[in-house]
C-alpha cells in the first residue's frame, strides 16, 4: 500500500467512527486522523437518546463518547457540519461539501443509517419525529411532558423506549403498531407479551394491527394519526420508529459493493484495498451464524472499529464477539445476546410475572440467543456459552434453583 | 470533587480531579485513561468498565447491587475487591481513591 502522508479519513462521527479513531491511537498508529461529520457536534452516544437522556437523567455532556481535549490531545482532526459529496477511489480523494478535497491512504466509512420514513401524506408535518441524533431527540423532549399525547408509530425497541421516557415525563403515550404484536422482529411471544403487559400497566395504549394512512394537521402541525380503519388517533406529537436505511450511498456511488448496506469482510475491509466500513452501514459476515447480516448497536460499532484499526496497523485480527445489545424501560433492563438463527426451541428460565426471567433460544442443546430481563447473570452467562457453542442441560437451565455459574460449567 | 488514582494493569498511574457526581468510569472516560473500556456507557450493560478497589476504600465505595453483582460474577479474573467503575458515584467521600483495572475488559 503506497503511503503518501495523507492518513487516515473517517468519514462519518458517530460511535464507530468515532471509536476507531480512539483504537487507531491506542494501537500505536502515528500517522494524521480525521473525522469528518455531518452533525455540527463531536461524535456521541446515541443510546442514551431514547433513555436516560429523554428522562433527563443525563446531560449532553454525559453522551459525548470523549472529551473534546482527547480529540486534540491526539492529534486527531475533527471535521464537523460537513458532508463527503464524492468519492474518488483512483485519486483516493473526498471531496467535501465545502469545497475542500481531502486525500486519504486508508479510509474508513462509518456513515451509519438513518431513520426510516413512512411514505404518507402528512409525514412532513410539523410534529412528526424521528429519534436518531441529539437534534431529533432535544425536539422530542421539547416536546413532551404533562398532558401531551405523544403517539409512537412502529412497536420496536426505540418506540417502546419513547414510549416509557414520554410515560416518564407525565405524556401520554399510544403505540400504534403493523404487526398483531410489538417487537415483531423478536422470535416467539414472551417477551412481546410481558413488554406489552408492562407498558399497559403504565398507563400506555397499543394499537396492534393497524396501517397508517397519513397524518392529520392542524396549522402546518400534527394533530393525529389516521388509520387504514377510519380512525383518527389524535396526537400533539408522532414519533417514527419504523426502521432504518443504511447510509451507503457514497460507497455505492464509488461502485462499492453493496447489499443493504456496504459489504465488507471479517476485518472490516471492502474490496478496496484501502477502504474499510464499519458500523450501522455494513452488511458483514457473522462467523459464529455462518451469515452476512446488518447489525445496529454499540457492540457493532465498537466491534468492527476494532478490526479496521488492528488491520491498519497490522495487529492480529481481533477475537470474534458476540453481538449484544440492551434497551431500557422504567425499571427494566432489558439485555440481549446472540440472534436466534436456526434455532428450534424456546426456553424460558423464571418468572415474566415477577420481571425477572430470560427466554432462551435453543439449537438442540446449544444456547444461539438470548433476551434476558433484570437477570444479567443469565446474560453474562449466555453471551459466553453462546461463543463457545458447548451444549447445555436444558432441566438445569431451565431450573432457576441452579445457578447459572453451574448451568454454564456443565 | 476527589483526587482519584486509576492504576493500569501495567502500572501506570493516572490521578485526576473527578467531579462529585460523576462516576469513576466517566472519571476515567473524560480524562482519557486507558484501561476503562465502558461499552454501554454506563447503563451496567456489559461489564466492560471492572476495576478493583483498593482495600482501604472498599467501604466508602459501597455495595454492588444485585444486577452489579451478578454481571460481575462472569467477568474475567473477579477478586473480592471488584467492581464495576460505573456503579461507583464519586463524592467528597472517595477524595484519595485508588482503583486499578485488570489486564483485559474482554
Amino acid at each position: 500500500m503506497t503511503e503518501t502522508g495523507a492518513g487516515v479519513v473517517i468519514v462519518g462521527a458517530g460511535h464507530a467512527g468515532g471509536s476507531a479513531a480512539a483504537f487507531l491511537r491506542q494501537y500505536g498508529y502515528q500517522g494524521p486522523i480525521a473525522i469528518v461529520g455531518d452533525e455540527p457536534v463531536a461524535p456521541y452516544q446515541r443510546p442514551p437518546l431514547s433513555k436516560a437522556w429523554l428522562k433527563g437523567e443525563a446531560d449532553a455532556e454525559s453522551l459525548m463518547l470523549r472529551p473534546l481535549t482527547f480529540y486534540a490531545e491526539q492529534n486527531i482532526a475533527l471535521i464537523l457540519d460537513v458532508k463527503v459529496t464524492a468519492l474518488d477511489r483512483a485519486a483516493r480523494t473526498l471531496r467535501l461539501s465545502d469545497g475542500r478535497s481531502l486525500p486519504y491512504d486508508n479510509l474508513i466509512l462509518a456513515t451509519g443509517s438513518r431513520a426510516r420514513p413512512l411514505p404518507v401524506p402528512g409525514a412532513d408535518l410539523k410534529g412528526v419525529l424521528y429519534l436518531r441524533s441529539a437534534a431529533d431527540a432535544e425536539e422530542l423532549k421539547a416536546a413532551l411532558g404533562p398532558g401531551k399525547r405523544l403517539a409512537v408509530v412502529g412497536g420496536g425497541y426505540i418506540g417502546l423506549e419513547a414510549a416509557a421516557s414520554a410515560r416518564a415525563l407525565g405524556a401520554e403515550a399510544v403505540v400504534l403498531e403493523r404487526e398483531g404484536r410489538i417487537l415483531a422482529r423478536v422470535a416467539g411471544g414472551v417477551l412481546p407479551k410481558f413488554f406489552q403487559a408492562y407498558h399497559e400497566a403504565r398507563g400506555v395504549k397499543f394499537e396492534l394491527g393497524v396501517t397508517i394512512e397519513g397524518f392529520e394537521g392542524k396549522d402546518g402541525h400534527v394533530s393525529g394519526v389516521r388509520l387504514a380503519d377510519g380512525r383518527v388517533i389524535p396526537c400533539d406529537e408522532a414519533l417514527l420508529g419504523v426502521g432504518i436505511i443504511r447510509n451507503s450511498e457514497l460507497a455505492q456511488s464509488a461502485g462499492l459493493e453493496c447489499n443493504d448496506g456496504i459489504v465488507v469482510d471479517i476485518r472490516a475491509r471492502t474490496a478496496d484495498p484501502a477502504i474499510f466500513a464499519i458500523g450501522d452501514v455494513t452488511h458483514r459476515p457473522l462467523p459464529l451464524y455462518e451469515r452476512m447480516v446488518g447489525l445496529e448497536s454499540v457492540a457493532n460499532a465498537l466491534e468492527q472499529a476494532k478490526q479496521a484499526a488492528a488491520d491498519i496497523v497490522g495487529r492480529p485480527e481481533p477475537a470474534h464477539e458476540v453481538t449484544w445489545n440492551w434497551s431500557d424501560q422504567y425499571d427494566i433492563k432489558l439485555q440481549m445476546a446472540g440472534i436466534p438463527f436456526d434455532s428450534d426451541d424456546l426456553l424460558v428460565r423464571g418468572d415474566p410475572a415477577a420481571a425477572k426471567f430470560a427466554v432462551f433460544h435453543l439449537k438442540g442443546d446449544v444456547i444461539r440467543a438470548v433476551e434476558a430481563v433484570n437477570a444479567p447473570a443469565e446474560f453474562m452467562a449466555a453471551r459466553q456459552l453462546i461463543g463457545s457453542q458447548r451444549p447445555i442441560d436444558r432441566a438445569k437451565l431451565a431450573d432457576t434453583m441452579v445457578s447459572m455459574k453451574e448451568v454454564a460449567a456443565g | 470533587m476527589a483526587k482519584v488514582t486509576y492504576i493500569e494493569f501495567d502500572g501506570a498511574e493516572h490521578v485526576v480531579d473527578v467531579k462529585n457526581g460523576l462516576s469513576v468510569m466517566e472519571g476515567a472516560v473524560k480524562n482519557n485513561i486507558p484501561g476503562i473500556d465502558a461499552d454501554c456507557g454506563g447503563a451496567c450493560a456489559c461489564a466492560t468498565c471492572h476495576v478493583y478497589v483498593d482495600a482501604a476504600w472498599k467501604d466508602k465505595t459501597g455495595t454492588p447491587s444485585a444486577m452489579e453483582e451478578s454481571m460481575l460474577d462472569f467477568a474475567e479474573n473477579v477478586e473480592p475487591n471488584s467492581r464495576l467503575s460505573c456503579q461507583i458515584k464519586v463524592s467528597d467521600e472517595l477524595d484519595g481513591l485508588v482503583v486499578r483495572m485488570p489486564e483485559s475488559q474482554h
